[in-house]
């Protein structure tokens, strides 16, 4: 009997404590701070692998950073009508 | 990798206006915007220049210096990108630009700035790459494809160069020796900072 008492006492405590955390106030504004970006990370363009989009051509290993820039660079290089041609 | 930049080739640009067609239709970018246009010097006139000119995701962006709410940032390969979910459409940056890149949609009864929009140099944005969140704010995501912007691979005569930094001076080094002239890029000392001798003059009786 007391056992049952204490667990419903230490429950209605949690409950308690769970609907007074629900009324807390979180901020509502971005707090921006002077020279620094304050958005959303960006990923970086090697991380996806070759294919993950329709129609890609370069190959490149999923998170290589050099692979992707050799591909760029030899992406690139088709500006060249130069090498192209001769 | 040095870092991402445009080059514009005076000399072979023929004002066909193909790179903004290539830009609009890659990204979907709405009606009213450009992100990148081409400005004739001298139109009409004989010997008449012409340059495409979009966001040259500058190394030191003016646009990043005055934004109040700090949305720039930029990329590992040097590519100026903004988050749009920050942004207050202020207009700072519009003033700031040199090359008049940062684009404002006209929303609303009263033409009130929407978003600032811009060349991303088809990088996309700080979004998951190739979400449709990411295409409806920003656009294409084509380096993470492993390809160059739309703009430059759709350049018919190829005035249009993007790229590694390294890589495009490479490619209009080599087209300047060939042809001998037209060396000198209009908004050079701009995007790649001042000569080393900024009294040089160029030689006399050149073409370009």
């Amino acid at each position: 009997m007391r056992t049952t008492g204490r667990v419903l006492v230490a429950g209605i405590a949690m409950l308690a404590v769970g609907i007074v955390s629900g009324c807390g106030e979180r901020s509502q504004v971005v707090e921006y701070k002077q020279g620094k970006y304050q958005g959303k990370t960006d990923s970086n363009p090697w991380d996806s692998a070759p294919g993950a989009s329709l129609y890609t051509t370069s190959k490149w290993t999923g998170g290589d950073k050099a692979s992707w820039e050799s591909a760029i660079r030899t992406r690139s290089q088709g500006q060249n009508e130069y090498n192209r041609t001769e | 990798m040095a870092r991402m930049k445009f080059l514009c080739d005076a000399e072979r640009c023929i004002e066909c206006n193909g790179c903004v067609t290539a830009c609009k239709q890659e990204n979907e970018v709405p009606w009213g915007v450009n992100r990148r246009r081409v400005v004739t010097i001298n139109d009409g006139v004989p010997g008449e220049k012409s340059i495409s000119v979009a966001c040259m995701h500058c190394s030191d962006a003016p646009c990043m210096a005055v934004c109040p709410t700090d949305v720039f940032y930029r990329t590992e390969q040097g590519v100026v990108l903004h988050d749009k979910d920050l942004c207050i459409g202020c207009g700072y940056c519009f003033y700031a630009c040199p090359f008049g890149a940062p684009q404002f949609p006209q929303e609303g009864a009263f033409g009130m700035r929407g978003k600032m929009d811009k060349c991303t140099f088809c990088a996309g944005g700080p979004e998951k790459d190739f979400s449709k969140e990411e295409f409806t704010k920003y656009g294409s995501n084509r380096l993470a494809q492993g390809k160059l912007p739309a703009c430059a691979e759709m350049c018919a005569t190829k005035a249009l160069l993007a790229g590694d930094a390294d890589t495009v001076a490479d490619i209009f080094r080599q087209r300047v020796v060939k042809r001998g002239k037209g060396s000198e890029v209009w908004g050079w000392g701009t995007a790649y900072g001042k000569p080393d001798n900024p009294k040089a003059q160029p030689p006399q009786g050149g073409k370009s």
